[in-house]
This record gives C-alpha cells, sequence and structure tokens, in this order.
C-alpha cells in the first residue's frame, strides 16, 4: 500500500468534511444544547414559586458576572455550529435527491424526525424573540429591568406572545423527540438491550421539557400567575 | 383467483430523457403470480401491441442476488416486509388495486431506463474499503481462528445485505448508510477484519459523500424496508468505527508502505 491513509489529511478536516463527523458535531452541540435547556425550564418553573424565588434566582444568576458571559459565549458557539451543521446537510440532502417521487411512503420514521429541518429555524427564531423580550427588553412594551417575575406576566398576558411560547415549545420538544435519542445513534451509543430504554429516556424528556415550558405562558393566559 | 390490477408505471428512455407515469391495465392477474412474473405479462403484451416493454432489473428472482428493486406504492419492494419485489406475490393485493411503481431515486442512482437504476456507486463503496487483503493460498484450517458465536453470527447477519439499495430508496436524505454499515460491520465483527478497521471506515464513509448520498439522520426508514433485516446498531456500529479510526488512524509513511 504506498497511498496514505485518507490522503494524509488531518484528523480535524477528516471528522468534518465527513458526514458523519457533521453528525457528531451535531449531536454533541446538541447534547450541550439540551442540557441548557433542562437548567432553563427547572429554573425557569420557579415562576410558579412566586415573584421573590425567581427574581432571586435571576439575581444569581446575573452575580455570576464573567461566567455568564463565558456560559452564553458557549452556548451560542455551540448554537452556531449546530444550525451550521444543519445547514450544510440539509444542503446535502436535497443534492442527494434531486428528483422527487411521484408517491413516497413513510413507513417507520416519526414525523419528529422528517420535520427536524423545520422545527429547528422556528425554535431558533423563537430564541432571538426570546432574548429581545425577556433579557434585553427591546420585543418587551412594558419591560422593567431586572423584575424578571413582572416581565413574565405582562409579556404572556398578551396572547398572541403566548401562543407563539407555546407554539415554539411545542416544536422544541418535537425536535428533543427525535433529537434526545438521534444524537446518542449519531455518537455510535447503541445496543439491542439499552437502545429502546434510551429511546423512552429521550422521548420523554421531550414530553417533559414541552409541558414545562407550555404551563407557563399558559398559566399566565389563564389568570393563575398574576 | 384472478383480479384486476391498474398500473402506474414511471416510463422514461434514458437518463437524460424526462420521464412520466403511464398506466396499465392488467385484468386478468392471477393470485399465484410474483410482482415480476406479472410484469412479464404486461411485458408481453406491450411486446405483441409493438411497443417498448418495460424495462426492470432481475436475476435470481429467489431474493438473494439483490438486482431486483423499485417503489410499489412509496414503499421500496412492495408492502410485504422482509421481501424482495420478486419474492412478492400478488395474492397480497386486492382485485382494482391501482399500484404506483417507481425506479429508487437519488442522485447516486441514475435512471437506466424506467424502472432501472445504475446502481454501481454502491459497488464504488465496497471497492473503496469494503473488503480484507490475504495472501491467497490453501485455505487455513477452519478452526485455526477463534470466533465468538454471537459476533459470527451478527457478522453474518450484517452479510446477508445483498445491496440492493432499498435503504437509499427509503432514506428521506438518500442515505447510503445502511448499506455501507452493513458492509463494515460484516468485517469489523470478526477478527479477519481487524487489521484493515480504522482504514476502512474512513475511505467508505468519505466514499459515501463523493458518491452523492446524503446523511444519516435516524429516521429508521431503511431498517424497515430492508429485505435483508439489516438494523440501525450496524449504522451506529459504522459511527464508532468512523469516529474511532478519524482519532486514532496512524498514516502509513513510505517506510512501512516499503514493506
Amino acid at each position: 500500500m504506498s497511498t496514505l491513509v485518507a490522503g494524509g489529511r488531518n484528523r480535524t478536516a477528516i471528522l468534518y468534511e465527513s458526514v458523519i463527523g457533521k453528525k457528531i458535531i451535531m449531536a454533541v452541540t446538541g447534547f450541550v444544547l439540551c442540557g441548557f435547556v433542562a437548567g432553563h425550564t427547572v429554573g425557569n418553573l420557579q415562576l410558579f414559586a412566586g415573584p421573590e424565588k425567581l427574581n432571586h434566582y435571576a439575581e444569581l444568576l446575573q452575580s455570576l458576572g464573567g461566567a455568564l458571559w463565558a456560559i452564553r459565549g458557549f452556548l451560542l458557539l455551540c448554537a452556531g455550529l449546530h444550525i451550521a451543521m444543519a445547514v450544510q446537510l440539509t444542503k446535502l440532502k436535497w443534492e442527494a435527491r434531486p428528483a422527487a417521487y411521484v408517491k413516497k411512503a413513510s413507513i417507520a420514521s416519526s414525523y419528529a424526525a422528517r420535520t427536524m429541518i423545520w422545527s429547528g429555524p422556528v425554535i431558533g427564531a423563537f430564541l432571538v424573540y426570546h432574548i429581545l423580550h425577556f433579557t434585553t427588553g427591546q420585543a418587551h412594551p412594558e419591560f422593567v429591568k431586572g423584575d424578571v417575575y413582572r416581565n413574565v406576566v405582562t409579556g404572556f398576558q398578551n396572547p398572541a406572545a403566548a401562543l407563539f411560547y407555546m407554539i415554539a415549545n411545542i416544536l422544541l420538544a418535537i425536535h428533543l423527540y427525535h433529537g434526545v435519542w438521534s444524537m446518542f445513534q449519531s455518537l455510535g451509543v447503541a445496543h439491542p438491550r439499552y437502545t429502546p430504554l434510551l429511546k423512552t429516556a429521550a422521548r420523554t424528556y421531550g414530553y417533559v421539557i414541552g409541558v414545562g415550558n407550555v404551563s407557563m405562558p399558559l398559566a399566565v393566559l389563564a389568570g393563575l400567575v398574576k | 383467483m384472478n383480479m384486476r390490477i391498474v398500473l402506474h408505471i414511471w416510463r422514461q428512455r434514458n437518463r437524460a430523457a424526462q420521464g412520466r407515469m403511464v398506466r396499465y391495465e392488467l385484468p386478468n392477474v392471477s393470485e399465484h403470480m410474483s410482482f415480476l412474473e406479472m410484469l412479464d405479462v404486461l411485458n408481453e403484451e406491450l411486446t405483441r401491441k409493438g411497443e417498448d416493454p418495460v424495462a426492470f432489473e432481475h436475476d435470481c428472482r429467489e431474493g438473494i442476488c439483490g438486482c431486483c428493486g423499485f417503489m410499489v406504492n412509496g414503499v421500496p419492494h412492495g408492502p410485504q416486509r422482509g421481501t424482495t419485489v420478486c419474492q412478492l406475490h400478488m395474492r397480497h393485493f386486492r382485485d382494482g388495486d391501482e399500484l404506483w411503481l417507481e425506479p429508487f431515486r437519488a442522485a447516486a442512482f441514475p435512471v437506466v431506463k424506467d424502472l432501472m437504476v445504475d446502481r454501481s456507486s454502491l459497488d464504488r463503496i465496497i471497492a473503496a474499503g469494503g473488503y480484507v487483503s490475504v495472501n491467497t493460498g490453501s485455505a487455513v484450517e477452519g478452526n485455526a481462528l477463534p470466533v465468538i458465536k454471537q459476533c459470527s453470527d451478527m457478522a453474518m447477519d450484517a452479510a446477508s445485505c445483498i445491496g440492493c439499495g432499498a435503504c437509499v430508496a427509503s432514506c428521506p436524505n438518500a442515505s447510503a448508510s445502511l448499506f455501507t454499515s452493513a458492509k463494515i460491520s460484516h468485517l469489523a465483527l470478526l477478527p479477519q477484519g481487524q487489521a484493515e478497521r480504522d482504514r476502512r471506515a474512513i475511505r467508505m464513509v468519505a466514499r459515501m459523500l463523493e458518491e452523492g448520498f446524503g446523511y444519516c439522520t435516524n429516521t429508521g426508514e431503511c431498517e424497515a424496508v430492508c429485505p435483508k433485516g439489516i438494523t440501525l446498531d450496524n449504522i451506529a456500529r459504522m459511527n464508532r468505527d468512523f469516529l474511532k479510526a478519524a482519532i486514532t488512524y496512524r498514516e502509513e509513511t513510505a517506510a512501512s508502505a516499503a514493506g
């Protein structure tokens, strides 16, 4: 054999340029982001514990200072990579089947799995709105800096905003329904004994996050949280 | 019992031509016919009328060669699980059924004619690394190389892939991951496949992309339509092998290559 393995390119390039490498980046960044989602949801559910608890939690996060910005930067990097891989892979997918089927049946795939590329951008757009709404306040007409509880309540009393939150978070739950198991499979974690358990756990995770996140705008709209 | 079957078949003269669905009616289809025998009957009829018969690929007609395969109502090889279209019998259909027949569609599977596609891209993926390099000679003694029973079973399961391309056809991304992972797995599970394991994974995965196949989004469509029951576990193994290889492979140097 006189040829070099993989033409002597470096390891990062082999990973990055391959479809499996891109899916691995997708999986790892997805793992980080879904960890964030869990923490964020649990933290925000303190809305139900009253203004003091939630605002105190917000102050605690703000007091992190530099560390908070480091975490934000890291999450942004993960989100950016996740999106970049999605764009590259989707382009590849469209090129891989230029002529569509006249008739095509889906017999095994979930709705969630087939619509990842559509739930993703909506969640991305929601993220931008969410930050402008509750973090920086530009998209919130009655924004009071520091009073997180008040901002959430007045924000969700606008039915249009609350509805968008609910739709986006249902899509997030759908995204997680497929994505959380899928990232393990992309990393090669599979075993006949554990894969079914992992799938169930991943789907449950999607449901729990969905219910948790939808409960907040719903509770405000219903007048349970004032 | 005989039945009336309406077929809508994709007719395309050659790779460059524009294709379209054409409707054919078969008034007298026996339930004992195989799907391909029904097409044989249609083709005899077309030939008699001086029309161009429908081109479809077939060879063994016993589900082991991997030649046949097209879409029946949007599913590769039709509705019967674990069955190639040549082994599909008309008793699984009902009188008056309308069936849409299309070729497997992927950039890497150009249409040759009608329902026939060129799947040599799959052969080139195998040529990229789906082999073991051994010196030929007399066969070694069977028990010289111990193989764990479970591993040989799994290797045999992976090796049952006939390369028909149904996985590619059903995949929303036209990915050849199930095929490639089966070809990687049946060697990776055996001692003979270890020497070239890293290089095989890197080269075959790279070849998939070069051939214009998509990527895997773990939808599971491939597994469901595979006539040989190849599972997604193989794709996970390919992902593992590739990840490990990309991190740990050692480049061959001129000195080691000379040996």
